[in-house]
């Protein structure tokens, strides 16, 4: 079941991939959809193995495969491991993926290379999924740079625009900076603990707690650092503040690849990676503080731009950049359950308003830009209605799947009780309010008012094949659902009360530990159990992000449906913060000015005045050329006139006759 | 084991090839022809036997194999002497492996000379064979410098435009390197009183000489390495030199310096090499960071690649210098893998090159569409030569730093700069290269690889992947060895480190300082 799970994808990915021609762009859709349709309904099945059918006792699969990478006390190893939060994540990629697959065969049905396409995504899929299933750092590593060329892979897939190869590097290589923070943090935690599999990491964190590590001439706290640089890996893959830059460009990709890779899974890998080493974060408390911060800036930032852009993708990737820095910030308050939770609801409803707006733009002959569009509901009904689904379980209203896990995220950030966990709450309901308001002025911006588009483009405007609508259907279903349904699994209170009689007959009350759904997957320690804690905060904590919610949706009812002009006059009056908006802070433009032109000129200075100038200019064309010299020098000696010879002779024997007479008077 | 020699066999066969090639006789065509398949007849045997070898080669073990040894000059005590162990088997694989690969893509591209062209290449491969079996000092020495010859006339004789100018270059560069080297020989010859070189590993020299003798080694190691500052021959050498000589140039002549410093510099001189190991990281390092910017603003593809060689050469150093496992292992096994890899890279741009006869990257663009296969093949390469897990080139990366990381965090985090730009400089010349729109319409017409070439490459993606997703096969044999190599080095060094206890390692201050010391 599990060979299943994981590598039916790979067998679709090689199928189609190297006999696309034989078995043509059809067979290639049959294959793909069919083998990881399997692969999804085996991970179900998986789920439901590991941990519905045994709540007390969960059981851990552990399946090795076979040896990778031996040397000395190193040894990495292709394992796959089932626990938890493993399957958890297969049954998110899976399905999902399974969606976007079966969309996709509508979705590109007018490309030429759409074996191609599909062969990619199923590579993409089989990378995530060793990326979630391993068992070891290494095997990680394998498939977090998998699923990195594979989303290079697809964000360029239309190379001939040289916008998308663009955006295709600009991710890989910003992606790479993150990874040589987590390859850091991998040899960091060799270094340490001797290990890099999780059980051996695991089991060792509490003896190592008091450990420093020598970096850069530094003594520093050893966890911590090992954390810290795992961290910055996560924050490359998941587009946190700073490496961030990449998500929006990505937008260049076919819509179903953002949907899936952009924001579903991919970018979520980091959140899964702080989760997974749940046990090791605990230790570093600085640690957590870090992520925690980044959060909720990401959080706040992105939502402040999301609210400005026109282009429709562009604003769903800022929302789930924004939606990514939740599911930090609950990372970084020890609410494990409280970041997985929102990541599986965010998976549902974020694929749906993409592939959503795909749909959108699929009817409308690929315009993006949310200014030529609007009036569009009556057009593309059933995308409308879908797309409201998503839209409010974005906004976090209930009783749609957004509302329960945006719910425990702030809660728990509140419950902290910290410096940082006030900043995550207060950044995270300001974003609420932003989310909102973004999602509903998308809404209005595209489907209702007048439509702006050009005539052809009206004329052609079509409501989508259902090819595309019934896995928008499913994704629908998940995201109404998934909050209700898994809420008191992920988030559920870890204790609950009892009265018990003691032997007097006295009544007293007893607290017992529930068993916990994460089993050993995610170790909280019990001071920091925020989860636990967010369960009894105060009546307005909770009722906050949803009243920010539903203004945030006023407001832009308002501003886009009937003050038209007041969000011109708002951009007009508040010109300096309008445009630090727009311009995305600034982030690209600083990077470029300080990074990219100066790594070109480097490079140039380097080879022309470095290689050519000095290295070779001192050595082999200097001698030579010296050489040459000299030998010109020597060579007009030689003129061939006996007066020539005789002259220097006679100079010679003057020097040496003077020098035999005065030389000896010296003495 | 096996009973006859089949090292001198393996190391002869391609020479017996030649005797061949020069009773052949006939018109240009015939000539040619058959100049062709005999040298690739030969060297598909050679290769057989290799092969054959390594089947038989006893993975447990770390002493050398199939030993051979015949008096030489049996006053003066230097005998010839050839044998194999973990370190040196995978280097004779690769190029057993290469010279064949070498012939097939000279097939069409080779028009004038073809028989003195595969002479060359068959004597070439009696060099590099004996250079990496050799087990005495004198005899190495021989092979070492016998290889620049024919290397010398490939590029002088079948290169480009300015292909004097690179040969000469070439040579003048390496050859200054190996004077020095002959000089640090004979005074071990004078010290030790044998040229055997399991003997003089086992009886490393007084501390102050070896200081001198491991510079004067490092002289010529470095050179043919390339390490920084003396690597501007190697750019110039192969894009001047044909398609085929650059695949050897890249494939084995860049890995016979780490393999000097693996056979010489550590077991040989172990306080030395401990003594200046900050040194090779820093320039290692320089190295890593000053190519691959460099590699970023090339406009021409086979520079670009050159410049790219020398960074990943920059990984060896670092790896086997740290004298850890999987240090040392990192740095053999990235040496096997960027002979695959650039290597193959190389073949990559003499596929366009036969077509379009330019390297100018900017004539290129757009030609995945009317060459997908080529596309395709060329963008795992790329991606093997990025480092991606799953393909050999991480393999090699990954266990040089993880070894690196223990002795020294600085100089692994500016060495992991490198694998950013390294992903920069060439998913920018995949991009200039096979994506876009395509300006020229030249290009856009040539022809998807043949059937030949096809031939060529699958070995190259088979062995990349296989390497990169189930390494142990060759770690498990280098792991002996390897191990026996830090097990010298340690031994060597142990005397130090008591004396520094007691006195002070300043002591070798009155050599040069090198140029950086590490902070930690």
């Amino acid at each position: 079941m599990e060979y299943i799970a994981v590598f039916a994808p790979l067998f679709a990915f090689l199928i189609a991939g190297l006999f696309g021609k034989q078995i043509g762009d059809r067979g290639a859709e049959l294959i793909t959809c069919s083998f990881v349709i399997a692969a999804a309904i085996s991970s179900v099945f998986l789920f439901y193995n590991v941990i519905l059918s045994d709540l007390e006792n969960h059981s851990v699969m552990i399946v090795p495969v076979a040896d990778w990478i031996v040397s000395g006390g190193f040894k990495a190893s292709w394992t796959l491991r089932i626990d938890e939060l493993s399957v958890v994540m297969m049954c998110v990629i899976n399905i999902v993926s399974a969606c976007v697959h079966v969309y996709s065969t509508g979705y590109m049905s007018h490309d030429k290379s759409r074996a191609r396409f599909m062969a990619y995504l199923s590579l993409f899929t089989f990378a995530m999924l060793m990326l979630v299933t391993s068992d070891n750092l290494l095997q990680l590593f394998f498939g977090w740079e998998g699923v990195g060329v594979a989303s290079y892979l697809l964000i360029g897939f239309w190379h001939h625009k040289d916008s998308a190869n663009s955006a295709a590097i600009k991710a890989f290589v910003v992606n790479r900076i993150g990874d040589l923070g987590l390859i850091l943090g991998i040899m960091t935690i060799f270094v340490i603990f001797g290990t890099i599999s999780y059980d051996g990491i695991f089991s060792q964190a509490a003896d190592k707690m008091h450990d420093s590590f020598n970096f850069f001439g530094y003594e520093i706290h050893a966890i911590t650092l090992a954390c810290i640089l795992l961290f910055i890996g996560a924050m490359g893959k998941s587009a946190q503040l700073g490496l961030h830059t990449w998500l929006p460009d990505a937008m260049e990709g076919p819509t179903p690849v953002s949907a899936l890779i952009h924001a579903a899974t991919m970018v979520t890998a980091g959140v899964f990676l702080v989760a997974r080493f749940s046990p090791l974060f605990e230790f570093a408390p600085e640690a957590l503080i870090f992520v925690c911060v980044v959060g909720a800036a990401t959080a706040f930032i992105a939502a402040t731009i999301g609210m400005t852009q026109f282009d429709i993708k562009r604003v769903i990737a800022y929302s789930t950049m924004s939606q990514l820095g939740y599911m930090f910030f609950a990372l970084g308050v020890s609410a494990y359950g409280a970041a997985m939770f929102h990541l599986v609801t965010h998976a549902f409803f974020k694929a749906l308003l993409f592939l959503g707006a795909g749909s959108v733009i699929h009817a409308m002959s690929n315009e993006q830009d949310m200014r030529n569009m609007g009036g569009l509901w009556k057009k593309i009904p059933v995308t409308y209605g879908l797309m409201w689904i998503g839209g409010l379980a974005l906004a976090g209203i209930p009783p749609l799947a957004g509302f329960y896990s945006k719910d425990i995220v702030l809660e728990a950030a509140y419950a902290d009780y910290s410096w940082f966990g006030d900043f995550a709450f207060w950044a995270g309901i300001a974003a609420a309010f932003m989310t909102a308001f973004y999602t509903w002025r998308l809404m209005i911006m595209t489907f209702h008012g007048k439509c702006r588009a050009v005539k052809e483009v009206q004329n052609h405007i079509h409501e989508s094949p259902r090819v595309m609508i019934y896995p928008l259907v499913i994704l629908a279903i998940g995201a109404i659902v998934s909050g209700y349904a898994l809420s008191s699994y992920f988030v559920g209170s870890t204790s609950y009360e009892v009265v018990e009689v003691d032997e007097n007959g006295n009544e007293y009350i007893d607290i017992r530990n529930k068993e916990n759904f994460w089993g050993d997957a995610i170790y909280v320690k019990e001071e920091n159990d925020t989860i636990e804690k967010a369960h009894h905060v105060d009546m307005w904590v909770k009722i906050l992000p949803l009243i920010m919610g539903i203004t945030g949706i006023a407001f832009a009812y308002l501003f886009y449906m009937y003050l038209i002009r007041v969000p011109e006059i708002f951009a007009r009056r508040f010109r300096p913060i309008y445009s630090l908006f727009y311009n995305k802070w600034f982030f690209d433009n600083i990077y470029e000015y300080i990074f990219v032109r100066n790594v070109f000129s480097f490079g140039k200075v380097f080879w022309k005045t470095g290689d050519e100038r000095i290295i070779n200019g001192f050595g082999p064309d200097g001698l030579a050329y010296m050489t040459n010299i000299f030998a010109k020098i020597y060579s007009k000696l030689q003129t061939g006139y006996i007066f020539h010879y005789a002259f220097v002779m006679m100079i010679g024997l003057v020097i040496l006759v003077s020098w035999f007479f005065f030389g000896f008077s010296a003495d | 084991m096996i009973d006859f020699p089949i090292l001198t066999l393996m190391t002869f066969l391609p020479l017996l090839g030649v005797l061949f090639l020069l009773s052949i006789r006939g018109s240009e065509e015939t000539v040619r022809n058959n100049s062709l398949w005999t040298a690739l007849y030969t060297s598909l045997f050679t290769f057989g036997i290799s092969v054959y070898m390594s089947l038989h080669f006893d993975s447990s073990s770390s002493d050398f194999q199939f030993v051979e040894k015949y008096e030489w000059f049996p006053s003066l005590g230097i005998s010839y002497k050839l044998g194999v162990d973990g370190i040196s088997l995978f280097f004779v694989l690769l190029s057993t492996f290469l010279v064949p690969v070498c012939i097939l893509a000279s097939w069409k591209s080779i028009k004038k000379r073809t028989k003195e062209y595969m002479i060359a290449f068959l004597i070439l491969e009696t060099f590099m064979i004996g250079m990496f079996t050799a087990l005495d000092a004198v005899l190495f020495y021989v092979f070492f410098e016998a290889v620049l010859i024919p290397m010398f006339l490939i590029i002088g004789i079948w290169g480009g435009k300015r292909r004097v100018y690179s040969a000469y270059k070439f040579f003048l560069f390496t050859l200054t390197g190996s004077v020095l080297m002959l000089v640090a020989i004979l005074t071990l010859y004078m010290q030790v009183g044998t040229t055997d070189i399991p003997t003089l590993m086992e009886n490393p020299v007084s501390g102050d000489l070896q200081m001198w003798l491991w510079l004067a080694v490092f002289a010529s190691f470095a050179v043919k390495m390339p390490m920084w500052p003396v690597h501007t021959w190697l750019p110039d050498a192969h894009v001047e030199a044909p398609t085929a000589g650059s695949v050897i140039l890249a494939g084995v002549l860049l890995k016979m310096g780490g393999y000097g410093f693996l056979r010489f510099s550590l077991p040989m001189f172990p306080e030395a090499s401990l003594y200046f190991a900050d040194f090779v990281f820093f320039l290692s390092v320089v190295a890593i960071i000053y190519t691959s910017l460099i590699a970023l603003v090339q406009t021409d593809m086979k520079k670009l690649i050159a410049y790219s060689s020398v960074a990943h050469m920059g990984f060896v150093t670092l790896g086997i210098f740290t004298a850890t496992i999987q240090g040392v292992e990192g740095g053999i096994f990235q040496m096997l893998s960027h002979g695959l890899i650039s290597a193959a890279l190389f073949l990559c741009v003499g596929v366009v090159y036969d077509r379009l006869h330019t390297r100018e990257i900017a004539k290129y663009g757009g030609i995945v569409n009317n060459m997908p296969k080529y596309a395709t093949i060329f963008m795992f390469l790329m991606m093997a030569s990025v480092g991606l897990p799953g393909t050999s080139g991480f393999v090699g990366e990954f266990l040089s730093l993880l070894g690196l990381y223990q002795i020294s965090t600085v100089y692994t985090v500016f060495a992991g700069l490198g694998v950013i730009l390294g992903a920069a400089y060439m998913l920018l010349l995949y991009k200039k290269v096979v994506f876009g729109a395509g300006k020229n319409s030249d290009a856009l017409k040539m022809k998807d690889i043949d059937s030949r070439e096809y031939a060529i490459f699958i070995p190259f993606v088979l062995l990349i992947l296989w390497l990169g997703i189930s390494p142990s096969y060759v770690l498990s044999r280098i792991e002996p060895s390897a191990n026996k190599l830090i097990e010298l080095y340690q031994n060597g060094i142990s005397d130090v480190v008591i004396e520094e206890a007691t006195s002070n390692i300043k002591e070798f201050g009155k050599l040069p300082e090198p140029e950086v010391k590490g902070n930690d």
